[in-house]
């Protein structure tokens, strides 16, 4: 039953892409959200039958896909409590897109429209591949799976350049990211004997936590991190995410919500044992999240596209989710993409909701008092962008507010810097969500008429409008209703013990994260502790009581800080309404005042520019003057030419031996024989 | 009876000046005339060893010959008349490319 999970879009995207273009844009539409729909029931049906199931994890083996020594590769799928989640996020937040997707992409041809509709099937049949796999080499058919359907939907729309070229630097960037990731594997290979997930864990249970930097464990997962680091966007391979706004909005919710990004946050839950035994990585993982979380945050403050923002907001919320990982506190990490993934999917649909009524406009300063007009998207929104600030008891305050206080009270050195860097990411969320809420959706309307001002360069939507702004379709309001539910309510999954709740999630997905606890235990004790036991092993109750011991007992500690988070969210939101809703003035006052800092933030920190001088002209300079002019020109031409040269000089030479002359040839042939007469002869 | 010997010359003689002619005559047909010098010469050698040692072998592989050279000597004028028709000549020197 697992295979179909997988299976069914991926049959989707057969159709789609061989017969896609013969078929009506209403059969090949449906036929997709039907597979991703089909796969989210058989999903549920699965999630079910795991529940009843006490053993905590189903497998299924489909073939033998290698064997060779003592290397053994099946192609199995494992579902157990962490991968259960995020098959319910990948088809549930992955089917609301595709029926988004109807509306949005109505004025495409037919054929586009089934191309279109074939990646996203695709795209999600390869996460589902990546979040099912029960060894390295699986999941890496769907890491790289996902890397390339984002290559192609991020290029969409082929015709236009900067659509290409978002394309193939995300494609570039993954890839760099990817070797750290082979490496990594490879490694963990050499160590353990093992790519099975269960194996390596209770392999590296039975170790030692390594301290210091020279450890293969250490190794192994520093390398994964690589790899973590190029699919989930962060520093220093974050570049590509925001590009990758270049696709279809509906895409950039799917890349940035449901999928892809995700994958590195998962991965590292899923070897949460190995990066437990890393404390140096772990480090490592923490200070990496809580600097993209602060980078991208600033970048998030000044940028002036719709959806360059919600991209940076993307990348910081990850930031936050590696933070999460970097302390050990895996529960709340993967608890946080659960309900990113809602208010996330939410912000880009109604995004896209608010481009598709404007006709392609994206510019922020181009909006402005859209709420009148838009109000399903205007309200939607909102709720979104108070889920993503934090605001109290959304879905976006438990989980932020579990990182937040699992770093606080973590025991690593620095953690209170890095709680200090995520309340200000925290406060800069709420700042810049609420700025793009005041700028699109409050005060006046700034474009003279933007269905005449319809953009060329990203102009999908170029004819077909009239003159005045309509709300989202039912195809595409419907989804961004039930995000916003989502949004609202997904977060009391989660409800922290110091507010009465019974933090059911972090409960649910104990058994996957169970011996990277109690490594975590031993390695702050001290004590090589960590006895060998498969992640996967139900856990008696009685094993869990001092753990939540623990947590009444900080639980005055965690209203305080919870307090604190809310302070900074809703202060937040009223910088952005003093700011971008009462004194417009002031913020540009501001912008001159501190322009140095303004360029910085508004050019990112020149990352690309540096990344440009410093890698992409070296290695085109290398390539042009060294590899192209010295080696290929000079050797390896050189060597073929020369062949030729030699031939052709010989031949030359030879050829003037052949007269055409019938008496030379005559006279050649008579000495020829005389001569062999000769010699028998004599 | 004539020796062997004395034949053994003249067919040497005979090949000689066919040879001769081959590689001198500045004309294809004289040339072709005297490839036919050359092949009976080879004739005579055969016909002579043949009585010599008292076999027929001789005289049956010379009348394989005549029936090669007979064909020969069709094919050799029909390119002969081909080629002159081509270019008005018969010296073996203007012919000197494969085609043209």
């Amino acid at each position: 039953m697992l295979l179909l999970i997988p299976l069914l879009p991926f049959l989707g995207f057969l159709v789609n892409a061989f017969v896609g273009r013969r078929l009506s844009k209403s059969v090949s539409g449906g036929l997709a959200c039907l597979a991703i729909l089909a796969s989210f029931a058989v999903s549920a049906l699965s999630v079910w039958t795991l529940l009843g199931t006490p053993s905590g994890a189903l497998d299924q083996v489909g073939f033998t896909w290698m064997s060779s020594g003592r290397l053994h590769v099946p192609f199995s799928l494992r579902l157990d409590h962490l991968s259960a989640l995020m098959i319910l996020v990948v088809t549930g937040i992955g089917s609301l897109i595709h029926i988004y997707s109807t509306g949005y992409m109505h004025e495409e041809t037919d054929g586009e429209y089934a191309r279109y509709f074939s990646y996203l099937n695709l795209f999600a049949s390869f996460m589902l591949v990546l979040v099912l796999g029960a060894n390295f080499p699986v999941m890496f058919v769907g890491w790289e799976g996902v890397g390339l359907c984002s290559y192609l939907l991020i290029g969409f729309w082929f015709r236009k350049q900067s659509a290409i070229d978002a394309g193939k630097k995300a494609f570039v960037v993954n890839r760099i990211g990817d070797v750290g990731f082979i490496l990594g594997m490879l490694l963990i290979f050499a160590t353990f004997g093992t790519f099975d997930f269960q194996e390596v864990a209770a392999a590296a249970g039975s170790r030692a936590v390594e301290h210091g930097a020279m450890g293969a464990i250490t190794f192994a997962t520093l390398l994964l991190f690589v790899g973590a680091t190029g699919k989930s966007a962060q520093i220093p391979l974050f570049v590509w995410l925001p590009d990758a706004m270049e696709g279809p909005t509906p895409v950039s919710a799917l890349i940035h919500a449901a999928t892809m990004v995700t994958a590195g946050v998962y991965m590292i839950g899923r070897n949460a044992v190995l990066f437990s035994h890393a404390p140096t990585t772990l480090a490592v993982v923490a200070g990496i999240g809580a600097a993209t979380a602060l980078v991208a945050g600033t970048i998030g403050l000044v940028q002036n596209d719709i959806k360059r923002v919600l991209a940076y907001s993307t990348v910081s919320q990850l930031g936050y989710m590696f933070l999460a990982m970097g302390v050990g506190a895996y529960a709340a990490g993967i608890f946080h993409l659960y309900t990113h993934a809602f208010f996330k999917a939410l912000l880009f649909l109604g995004s896209g909701a608010v481009i598709h009524a404007l006709a392609g406009e994206q510019d922020l300063r181009n909006m402005g008092g859209l709420r009148k007009y838009l109000p399903i998207t205007y309200w939607t929104f909102l709720i979104g962008a108070l889920a993503i600030a934090g605001f109290p008891f959304l879905s976006g305050f438990f989980s932020k507010d579990e990182i937040l206080y699992r770093t606080f009270v973590a025991d690593m050195p620095g953690h209170l810097l890095l709680w200090a860097i995520a309340m200000v990411t925290s406060l800069l969320t709420a700042t810049y969500m609420f700025r793009l809420v005041f700028l699109a959706f409050h005060g006046e309307r700034h474009a003279a008429a933007p269905a005449v001002h319809a953009h060329d360069d990203s102009g999908h939507h170029g004819a077909g409008h009239g003159g005045h702004i309509h709300d989202a379709p039912p195809s595409m309001a419907i989804p961004l209703i039930v995000l916003a539910i989502g949004s609202i309510f997904a977060g009391y999954l989660g409800v922290p013990h110091a507010l009465g709740g019974a933090n059911r999630i972090e409960h649910f997905l104990e058994p996957s994260f169970e011996v990277s606890e109690r490594a975590r235990e031993g390695a702050t004790t001290g004590v090589d502790a960590a006895p060998r036991e498969g992640v996967a092993e139900a856990v008696p109750a009685s094993l869990q009581e001092p753990a939540s011991g623990t947590e009444e007992h900080g639980a005055s500690t965690e209203l305080m800080l919870m307090a604190l988070s809310s302070a900074v969210a809703i202060a937040g939101i009223l910088i952005a309404m003093y700011f971008w809703l009462r004194n417009k003035e002031a913020a540009d006052a501001l912008a001159q005042r501190m322009h140095v800092f303004y360029n910085l933030l508004v050019n990112k920190y020149y990352v690309d520019e540096i990344y440009d001088a410093a890698i992409v002209q070296p290695v085109r300079l290398l390539s042009t003057n060294g590899l192209w002019k010295g080696i290929d020109v000079v050797i390896v031409d050189g060597t073929v030419n020369g062949v030729g040269a030699v031939v052709r000089g010989t031949s030359g030479r030879l050829r003037r031996i052949q007269t055409g002359s019938v008496r030379t040839y005559a006279a050649s042939l008579f000495l020829g024989v005389a001569a062999i007469l000769g010699w028998y002869l004599w | 009876m004539v020796p062997l010997n004395y034949y053994l010359i003249l067919s040497g003689i005979l090949f000689a000046v066919g040879t001769a002619g081959v590689f001198l005559r500045r004309n294809l047909i004289t040339v072709l005339l005297s490839v036919e010098i050359m092949l009976n010469a080879v004739n005579l050698t055969f016909v002579a060893v043949g009585r010599y040692l008292g076999t027929v072998d001789g005289q049956i592989i010379t009348f394989f010959v005549m029936t090669v050279a007979a064909a020969e000597a069709a094919v050799g004028l029909a390119l002969v008349i081909s080629l002159f028709r081509h270019r008005e000549t018969l010296n073996p020197d203007a012919f000197t490319a494969l085609k043209w």
